[in-house]
């Protein structure tokens, strides 16, 4: 998307509020907003070939920091969130520095992140003095005068923090796609060898790209917190939430930077429905559904929508790249 | 010795039992297709639920239950060859995972629209027995003999059979096992109703101790890959060894600690191990 496009959709976007929609709509529009920055946070490795199965630890890391340093040290949200999303950035280079140095990739990669999720998600349950445990845990609610401090607004406000938050993901999608970085990291996804010895920093590229995911995941965390105003483990880290957020992308297509925003759409879009139509089961009804999609799109549809519409346009010289880049590498025919 | 510490131990080994028989299922799948199944665990969960309706809705005997368990998830496993896993053969591994990964959503889901996401106990409990001086469940140790039992089956079938002696053939070498007229189609769909029949297995031996819910496979799911990666994806032996150090390190770390933050432990121990042994901690 051209940078004056995205201001002009931006701008638009903003002036939602204004219209008076209403509350529930909103509400499933900031939800969406939310789920694509999480999505577009996981997709931002995913496509470099980082898979994560563990992307819910980040947005939990982020979420509790922020609530418990608001609950415990009365920290205000406006310091706690950037304090949450660093954490995040922490925990991503703690785990990602030993794993890219030690050359752990593909499915050794996949199940450490996974188990790293699992840490996060029953540390938070086991530690249910400052946490809640799984009961889950609600920020304090701040007098309405000092809401504004407190970060805790009605929809209007929300919907435009998280516009902000969304609009910087891809952002920094942007500007990774113009740096020398995204050239390096496809050339890693490709061959990490041959990469390395074109003299690329695979460890340094690696450990980059993953800081960048691991805080865009972490800010769709911690603000998700302060919108609902209720954190519990299981929608916050580990391996479901985890799954979901890869589905998202995966459905919406991770090579394009508006792909996660579509399967953001779809999965929001399909749970609201199928709540609706299914009333109380709808826990079963959307999971199902949503493994059904998965299961097609993996076999139909592996580039997801997005890369649907990508077929249908010309291809640019500087899209034509990434084309290339972005491929899934193909594995080796079994037989 | 500390009665209580020996307890732990011994708790300890008889997990590994049960975590063994999930782990050598899906080390057979991987060794021989070349693809994770992500929603093994909910295969288990699947048999689980299938011997707690077949025994107490359906008022079937317990034995014959169990004996219907293993053929269903054997189905099953074949269905999920057929359908998800063939197509996606000369896909990415990431792709392949990630169709597995929708299969668990499906099959969670499934469960919840059909039974409810309510905790279903099989009420079946044999009397504590007394080993020495320490106390062992007896259905934990009926459990434990059973998951030997399978491994030993298991062992025997893959090393006189001439279908083993071929599956062991082609996890060993895809490439040239065709050659010599193993059709790997037909080795493919025996490994993976072998892979199911032991996810049935396990149900039967998990729901004995276990309550049945739509995300219990959620509670032994990653441990159980973590088991197989820390073998070595698709090495038996390692896999099978590697079950009984897990389950010794949860065992101890409940026993140190408490059973939460031994799995804190366990799963910590499994990334220090990829960190200073990417292979797997058998690997030569």
């Amino acid at each position: 998307m051209k940078g004056g496009v995205l201001l002009a959709v931006l701008a638009a976007l903003a002036t939602v509020p204004l219209l008076g929609p209403p509350d529930y709509g909103m509400h499933l529009l900031i939800t969406a907003l939310l789920t694509a920055l999480a999505g577009t946070g996981w997709a931002m490795m995913g496509r470099f070939g980082l898979v994560s199965f563990g992307h819910g630890a980040f947005l939990g890391v982020a979420a509790y920091t922020t609530a418990l340093l608001w609950n415990l040290q009365g920290v205000s949200p406006w310091i706690g969130v950037p304090l949450g999303v660093a954490a995040a950035a922490g925990a991503g280079a703690l785990l990602g520095y030993p794993c890219f140095r030690l050359r752990v990739v593909g499915h050794y990669f996949a199940l450490v992140t996974l188990a790293a999720g699992e840490i996060v998600r029953i540390l938070v349950t086991a530690l249910r003095e400052y946490t809640g445990g799984s009961l889950g845990m609600t920020p304090d609610r701040a007098p309405p005068d000092a809401a504004f401090a407190a970060m805790q607004f009605d929809k209007a406000g929300f919907w435009w923090i998280t516009l902000a938050a969304w609009a910087a993901g891809l952002l920094a999608w942007r500007l990774l796609d113009r740096s020398m970085s995204s050239k390096a990291l496809m050339a890693i996804a490709e061959d990490e060898d041959a990469a390395a010895s074109i003299g690329i920093r695979v460890t340094r590229e690696k450990l980059k790209v993953t800081l960048i995911s691991a805080a865009l995941a972490g800010l769709a965390g911690a603000l998700t917190a302060q919108y609902r105003m209720y954190l519990n483990p299981e929608s916050l880290a580990g391996l479901g939430i985890s799954l979901q957020i890869v589905f998202g992308a995966i459905a919406g297509g991770m090579y394009s930077p508006i792909g996660p925003t579509i399967g953001a759409l779809i999965t929001i879009g399909l749970e609201e429905s199928l709540r609706v139509a299914f009333g109380t089961e709808f826990t079963g009804a959307a999971a199902f559904s949503y493994g059904i999609l998965l299961v097609l799109f993996m076999l139909f549809l592996p580039r997801g929508i997005a890369g649907l519409l990508e077929r249908r346009r010309p291809a640019a010289p500087a899209s034509g790249a990434a084309e290339a880049g972005g491929a899934v590498p193909a594995a080796q025919p079994p037989g | 010795m500390d009665p209580f510490l020996l307890e732990a131990l011994l708790n300890g080994v008889l997990l590994g039992g049960v975590f063994a028989l999930p782990v050598l299922g899906l080390n057979l799948v991987f060794g021989v297709v070349d693809v994770v199944w992500l929603c093994y665990a909910e295969l288990v969960m699947v048999g689980m639920y299938t011997v707690w309706f077949l025994h107490t809705q359906a008022g079937w005997p317990l034995a014959l239950a169990f004996a219907t368990c293993l053929p269903v998830v054997a189905a099953l496993g074949l269905l999920l060859h057929l359908l998800v896993v063939r197509p996606l053969l000369s896909a990415a591994p990431i792709n392949q995972v990630l169709a597995t990964g929708g299969v668990l959503f499906v099959l969670q889901g499934a469960a919840t629209l059909v039974f409810s996401t309510d905790f279903r106990s099989l009420g079946v409990e044999m009397p504590p027995m007394e080993l020495g001086e320490v106390f062992v469940s007896g259905t934990k140790l009926a459990a434990f003999v059973a998951a030997l039992l399978g491994a030993a089956a298991l062992w025997a079938f893959l090393k006189f059979t001439y279908v083993g002696t071929a599956i062991r053939a082609i996890a060993r070498d895809r490439e040239v096992m065709p050659l010599m007229g193993v059709d790997p189609r037909r080795i493919y769909l025996i490994a993976s109703a072998v892979g199911g029949a032991l996810a049935g297995l396990a149900a039967c031996l998990l729901v004995v101790q276990l309550d049945v819910h739509p995300f219990v496979g959620l509670s032994f799911g990653p441990i159980t890959f973590m088991i197989c990666v820390m073998g070595g994806l698709g090495n038996m032996l390692g896999g099978f060894l590697a079950a009984f150090l897990m389950g010794l390190i949860v065992s101890t770390g409940g026993f140190w600690w408490n059973t939460e933050m031994s799995y804190v432990v366990a799963f910590l121990f499994f990334i220090l191990v990829i960190f200073v042994r990417p292979r797997g901690l058998f690997a030569r």
